[in-house]
């Protein structure tokens, strides 16, 4: 029997098959896309800052307080992402802030595409501080490259103190992890060194922050994070990983013109 | 289910360049180190290519240990956990295999 087409005879013949070679990195597009996006940013001098974390872990309430408090300082802008709902944006929104929401339906992370289209729509002022809040997922968002500055993973206390462990390809792809809500930790049964271990067991190069958005606790902290230059907070893409081609940010300690960018607020999708 | 933008990446890229051609298995490697399962990756790749000229065509894997390099004792070790810590206990190490995700290549006409 013919084994291409499963015929009983071969009175035909069939076309040869041809191997083609494409070595091709699978995420090429992405991470193309990713660079368009990093020198797009680069450009207008705007640092974008990817927050990553499960859901509730208080992305958008640390949001919401940094935008009031850095207030004037710096016009900021935000990505908000979510599978589906303008709920978050429209909480930022209210805050007076420029966003954009995109939703992503079935899937499951923001990708290059995406935060470009967001761009598109938002527009961010020059010299902006662009804040990227991811889809609640401790998984996939680790493996697209949106091309910002920073990617910043949130704990909270109420989660499991080994979720570092259990989550390690997050965890090793923060420049920064946030500790929040550690107003909570007298109520429930967090181990905080531990926590910091697990984190540095799979990303030695990450720094680590613990704070509280609701009740104000080290934000001072976070805030002076930001205004630091990329290129003194380490690396934590130590086994390099990393492209070496993302933008060396300035200090924006210096605050540029108060003001704010537009009160715009469109939804892609 | 990140997978399926990794599905519909290769089944796009793998598209473009057969052209009418219809593709019948696509070979794509991937590091031990990528966070990416590869049964999730086939039973994706099953749904990404309904309709395209890859319709029906087998994903073959190739699966790639990771390795790290330590900087401290500069020994080579062989790792397929995310955890990067040398055996002699150094977390100092880079890692020189292991984080391929390529698309190798494909069987067509």
């Amino acid at each position: 029997m013919c084994a291409t087409c499963g015929c009983g005879d071969h009175h035909h013949q069939h076309p040869a098959t041809e191997t083609v070679t494409l070595e091709e990195k699978v995420l090429a597009k992405n991470d193309a896309l990713a660079e368009r996006v990093r020198n797009r940013l680069a450009e207008r001098g705007i640092i974008a800052v990817n927050l990553m974390s499960s859901p509730g872990s208080g992305k958008t309430t640390l949001l919401e307080r940094t935008i009031r408090e850095l207030d004037g300082r710096r016009p900021i802008a935000v990505v908000e992402g979510d599978q589906e709902t303008p709920l978050d944006a429209d909480r930022i929104r209210r805050t007076g802030c420029a966003v954009v929401q995109v939703n992503t339906g079935a899937g499951c992370h923001l990708d290059a595409a995406m935060m470009n289209d967001a761009l598109d729509a938002l527009d961010p002022a020059t010299g902006s501080l662009l804040f990227v809040e991811n889809v609640g997922n401790l998984i996939c968002p680790a493996l697209f490259d949106l091309g910002e500055g920073d990617k910043v993973v949130i704990i909270s206390v109420t989660e499991g103190t080994d979720k570092p462990l259990k989550y390690p390809y997050m965890f090793r792809a923060a420049d920064l992890v946030l500790i929040n809500k550690i107003d909570l930790l007298p109520y429930v049964d967090f181990d905080l060194d531990a926590c910091r271990r697990h984190i540095a067991a799979v990303n030695p190069g990450a720094r680590v922050l613990t704070l509280s958005a609701t009740r104000g606790d080290n934000l001072a902290s976070w805030y002076a994070w930001l205004a630091g230059p990329t290129d003194r907070r380490g690396s934590a893409w130590a086994g390099g990983a990393r492209p070496d081609t993302g933008p060396h940010r300035t200090s924006y300690g210096t605050p540029a013109a108060p003001g704010r960018p537009g009160h715009s607020s469109r939804s892609v999708r | 289910m990140h997978e399926l933008s990794i599905a519909r990446s290769i089944v796009e890229t793998v598209c473009e360049r057969a052209g009418d051609r219809p593709v019948h298995t696509v070979t794509v490697r991937v590091g031990a180190l990528t966070a990416v399962v590869p049964d999730a990756l086939r039973f994706c790749f099953a749904l990404a290519v309904e309709g395209t000229v890859a319709d029906g065509a087998r994903l073959a894997v190739e699966h790639r240990p990771g390795t790290l390099r330590c900087r401290r004792c500069g020994t080579d070790a062989r790792i397929d956990d995310p955890i990067l810590l040398c055996p002699c206990g150094s977390a100092d190490v880079a890692v020189i295999a292991g984080r391929e995700l390529q698309i190798v290549s494909m069987e067509v006409g």
